[in-house]
């Protein structure tokens, strides 16, 4: 395989972000799009994730991004004209408050949700129990409930963002590993692979859990970091469990996908940052006590596969989709902490706008340059 | 000869050779992103069955040695168990 060598742009990382970006590019018209990856689609942390879409956020930006993602996810099969099915499943999101501290935040929540018309309401434990009949109630002081969240299958959308984009003429290459993003007086003038170098004044960093390292290659000392979470699935039974189901305080998330595994994780504590991808032991038995306790009937459920993944963590749990102000060309959709995959859609246009260099599609800021100018509302509501 | 078709590589799934060698075609060479795409591997064998005779036809296809593919990634817990014998009796908050 020879690279081109010239292009006129080239996108880092080959998960749902690079993907999205790609395609919502190519289809303004915008030529010679490569997508460099380093594995194979989906290698880093949209194939080791959750598979959940949720738009019960905390912060305006964050509920916009994925209400206007999930507007997308639900015609993405047409849109995309897919091969493969993308698994969409909305049967919602129950988010569980323990204490009266986090019910209260939780209805600051949802005031910030029906401002964007996100169907998310309060529930009660008893209405709680008629949503998920299998759900241990005790000790819950209230929840909420939005039943448009859901699922969706994060390898089979990224295969169909990808292979849209292919149709548009983007080139996609995998097992290309870049080393080095060179440089000429402060502008970018190509990136260097294992595979070869390509000629470009543009280049897109989606590298996801390396995103910091594709920084380094431009000088940029980038304010994430990454993180491993840990993740297990079960054997596939028949529908016990329709929403996923969440809790914040006592950290975990859990939901039964449209083929009958169970898919659930929980957040670290402890974890150093770094790159670490093993699973471990004391996982399964965390994971095993809070399940067991939550939803009783999943004592009877095998496990069968444990994996890890990165969260790439910024600063206030937001991502930085931006150009930086320091190197021209060198664009950055980065930081998602933990939720990439359910607001992709909405940062492929974004990243299109700002390549393109048109006015943002909504009014958000997610520049990077927010973090020295203190605007900062962070996101509390994350796992 | 038994028709590809008929011939079922993956039992968790219910996928057939037939279908195996389409993904192929698609340009998904390596048992990790067949899984990806048709959850090969990712059943209740997690992939003890499948995996022998999906490398085999890679091998075949892309002409290399089994023995020269790159090795898939083998995933703990190596068995199914049940969550219930994990905690044992203590089920608490």
């Amino acid at each position: 395989m020879t690279l081109k060598n010239k292009a006129g742009i080239v996108i880092i990382g080959g998960g749902i972000t690079g993907t999205s970006i790609a395609y919502y590019l190519a289809k303004e018209g915008f030529k010679d799009i490569v997508i460099l990856e380093k594995r194979y689609l989906t290698y880093g942390a949209t194939g080791r994730c959750g598979a959940g879409v949720r738009q019960q956020w905390g912060t305006r930006q964050n509920c916009l991004l994925a209400n206007e993602s999930m507007k997308i996810f639900e015609n993405l099969n047409e849109e995309l004209q897919v091969k493969r099915d993308i698994e969409l499943k909305q049967k919602g999101y129950l988010l569980l408050a323990y204490s009266e501290k986090e019910y209260e935040l939780f209805k600051k929540n949802i005031s910030v949700q029906h401002e964007l018309n996100i169907p998310s309401k309060l529930v009660t434990p008893y209405e709680a129990k008629q949503i998920v009949p299998i759900l241990n109630t005790a000790d819950l002081v209230g929840a909420t409930f939005c039943p448009t969240d859901g699922h969706a299958n994060p390898f089979l959308t990224t295969m169909a963002y990808a292979e849209a984009s292919e149709r548009f003429g983007v080139t996609i290459y995998k097992n290309t590993t870049v080393t080095e993003i060179k440089m000429k007086n402060d502008k970018i003038i190509g990136v260097q692979t294992d595979k070869g170098f390509i000629e470009t004044d543009k280049v897109v960093n989606a590298a996801g859990g390396w995103a910091q390292e594709i920084g380094k290659m431009v000088g940029l000392d980038l304010p994430i970091y990454s993180e491993r979470h840990e993740i297990l699935a079960t054997e596939p039974v028949k529908e016990i469990l329709g929403p996923m189901v969440m809790s914040f305080s006592y950290n975990i998330y859990c939901q039964q996908t449209p083929h009958g595994s169970f898919i659930m994780g929980c957040s670290p504590e402890n974890e150093p940052h770094g790159y670490n991808q093993n699973s471990s032991w004391n996982f399964l038995e965390t994971m095993s006590k809070k399940v067991t306790w939550l939803l009783p009937p999943t004592q009877k459920l095998r496990v069968v596969r444990q994996w890890a993944g990165l969260y790439n963590i910024s600063p206030d749990k937001q991502p930085i989709v931006c150009e930086s102000e320091k190197v021209e060309g060198f664009y950055m959709a980065i930081g998602f902490s933990g939720h990439g995959f359910m607001i992709a859609p909405a940062v492929g246009i974004l990243m299109k706008d700002i390549i393109l260099k048109k006015d943002l599609t909504w009014d958000v800021t997610l520049d990077i340059g927010r973090y020295e100018r203190n605007e900062i509302i962070a996101e509390s509501s994350v796992v | 000869m038994m028709k590809e078709e008929n011939i079922v590589i993956c039992r968790c799934e219910d996928f057939t050779l037939k279908e195996l060698r389409e993904l192929l075609e698609q340009g998904f060479n390596t048992v990790e992103e067949i899984k990806r795409v048709a959850r090969l591997g990712m059943g209740p064998c997690q992939g003890k069955t499948c995996g022998p005779l999906i490398k085999r036809e890679i091998a075949k296809y892309t002409k290399q040695k089994i023995e020269d593919l790159d090795r898939e990634a083998s995933r703990p817990p190596y068995g199914g168990i049940m969550f219930g014998q994990v905690v044992g009796d203590d089920i608490e908050k």
